[in-house]
């Protein structure tokens, strides 16, 4: 395990970072610190952000100096132990393919895999939500088979629907709004991450447990309907 | 009730405040007024707070009619003409203005973020904290999205009184270099590419709108490869993506992401920054933490002496100007209905 680290992000954040891969006992440490550090109620800070590795700090450089703010969340993230995150185990329907997931047949091509037996390789892994982070609702996951990792598009694509199901790198992901990204689209979920009318507005958080289950595209009118509706769709399933 | 009904106006007028916090770690970025200054000059003219709610404008006009009451409005920022009913109201001075009126706003001469402030802003309930629309989200504002035709903001119950006031002191900041601080990755660059990232000149590119600027320019030079594990971004984040040329994340930005960022604008010449439009050159100079701080400082010592430049109006000037907008009043520019989405 490395040191943690402080990370300059500008005179208004600093990051403190675990790490540099995805490892759960580094995001157990990062969740640490952001419950010991939102605990200390340090004047100046105003707020974090726990990612997969590192957690970011917004602070106020007019109230406090940000490099002893650092300093002091440098301390306290070499004594936190890690948090055991809540474990809950969601089911995620999935259409792959076709126009849900456009980059499907070039990625299998790729790693010289039938589309099927990509979908069978993504859909198989229990992955960990390790963050929430991007655009609201976007839940970056962990647990991608290695054997399909692929690097980012080089050049981001301006657009991508809402509810794609994405790998870029190592990282796997629900996404929920439309947004632009760099990467590869495999499929779609009905499911809303994010709506900000329902109860909850925010579905996943760091810690959970995520599963696809790869569904016809036949069904995707009557799934986005109910989702629509503020049906979560996806369904919380014994692990 | 004082209402301000919508008539005509670009493609990109929204609702803006100071944005929203405490909401990042679900992937919800800020928000909020592109150009926090001139929030604060439209605001402060019309004895607002410095954050309240106001109509951001970019690069295009608007028509707008104050129904319902009198009003007092002021418009900072980006270098447009504004005229009421006709007579043309000079730069950085608040306006009382009739019911029935017409405010007419014309494209920006110079800039991009225009804010037209009214005195005790808008009635329009914040959505998770703020009023400020999110547009790649669809929440704040009136539902989501931004200005058109037809739509109409209540106004806060206020009471007009006092005179008129004027800005009387150059809002403009001091030109030079954008300044960053390096990192949160920048060892993940060959020092050639920070090299060329603080010695180049750079373009900013018709992508750009409040999610951020992509620049055109020579290439930096990763040390290994572009993929990093996701982490923070911050507004300011000079990214760079495989591509070799950065991307300038703002105030809509995501909140996390996988490329490497090579340095941080200073929050002191972000309003500067954004005010750049596509095809103005940028070039950019480091500085060190304890600097951006002193900067920080200091930009909040000039933003107050603003606050204490602000003083009742030239009455002589008002009566010349009204003059002058009766002459006018038949050739006043004409404020642009749309036109192209300037964003990507």
């Amino acid at each position: 395990m490395l040191e943690p680290r402080i990370l300059i992000c500008g005179e208004y954040a600093f990051a403190i970072e675990y790490g540099t891969t995805v490892d759960p006992d580094l995001n157990a440490r990062v969740l640490a610190l952001d419950a010991a550090l939102n605990a200390a109620k340090m004047p100046g800070v105003v707020e974090t952000v726990p990612t997969y590795r590192s957690l970011l700090v917004h602070v106020d450089p007019l109230v406090a100096d940000p490099a002893a703010l650092a300093a002091e969340a440098l301390k306290l993230a070499r004594t936190v132990e890690p948090l055991a995150a809540s474990m809950r185990r969601w089911r995620v329907p999935v259409v792959y393919g076709g126009a849900f997931g456009i980059d499907l047949e070039d990625i299998a091509a790729r790693h010289e895999l039938t589309p099927q037996q990509l979908i069978e390789k993504h859909s198989a892994p229990v992955y960990r939500a390790y963050m929430v982070g991007f655009m609201p609702g976007f839940t970056y996951l962990g647990g991608l088979d290695q054997s399909i990792a692929t690097p980012r598009r080089e050049n981001p694509r301006a657009k991508t629907p809402a509810g794609t199901i994405s790998i870029g790198g190592i990282q796997a992901a629900v996404a929920s709004v439309e947004a632009p990204s760099g990467w590869h689209l495999l499929g779609r979920t009905p499911v809303r991450t994010f709506m900000a009318k329902r109860d909850p507005v925010f579905l996943l958080a760091p810690g959970d447990e995520i599963t696809f289950e790869p569904v016809p595209a036949g069904r995707w009118d009557e799934l986005d309907r109910r989702a629509a509706a503020g049906d979560p769709v996806a369904e919380i399933v014994p692990s | 009730m004082t209402r301000l009904a919508v008539k005509s106006c670009g493609m990109l007028t929204t609702l803006q405040d100071g944005g929203r916090s405490g909401y990042q770690r679900y992937g919800l970025s800020n928000a909020g007024a592109m150009d926090r200054t001139a929030l604060a000059i439209a605001n402060l003219l019309v004895g607002n707070k410095p954050d309240a709610a106001a109509i951001e404008l970019a690069v295009f006009g608007g028509e707008l009619v104050v129904e319902g009451g009198e009003a007092r409005v002021a418009l900072a920022g980006a270098d447009c003409p504004l005229d009421i009913d006709g007579a043309p109201v000079p730069a950085l001075t608040s306006r009382r203005v009739a019911a029935g009126s017409t405010l007419r706003i014309g494209a920006a001469r110079a800039g991009v973020f225009a804010y037209l402030a009214v005195a005790g802003s808008f009635d329009v309930a914040p959505m998770l904290g703020s009023v400020s629309v999110h547009l790649r989200t669809g929440i704040g504002g009136l539902d989501g999205t931004p200005l058109k035709a037809g739509d109409v903001l209540p106004l806060r119950s206020h009471r007009i009184e006092g005179p008129d006031l004027e800005l009387a002191a150059n809002p403009e900041p001091a030109p030079g270099p954008i300044r960053v601080v390096l990192g949160p990755q920048d060892d993940l660059f060959a020092q050639v590419g920070i090299e060329t990232l603080l010695s180049s000149e750079y373009q900013i590119t018709a992508e750009a709108d409040r999610m951020g600027y992509r620049l055109s320019g020579p290439k930096i030079a990763h040390a290994d490869g572009f993929n990093i594990v996701s982490d923070g971004i911050v507004t300011g984040s000079v990214q760079v993506p495989g591509t070799g040329v950065p991307i300038v994340l703002l105030t809509d930005r995501q909140t996390t992401g996988g490329y490497p960022k090579i340095a941080t604008i200073v929050r002191a010449d972000l309003g500067r920054f954004v005010q750049l439009r596509p095809g103005s050159k940028v070039r950019f100079a480091a500085v060190t933490l304890q600097e951006a701080v002193a900067l920080a400082r200091s930009d909040a010592r000039r933003t107050a002496s603003l606050m204490t430049a602000i003083r009742p109006a030239n009455l002589d000037r008002l009566d010349s100007a009204r003059l002058l907008g009766l002459n006018l009043a038949g050739e006043a520019v004409d404020a642009s209905a749309g036109g192209p989405s300037k964003a990507s």
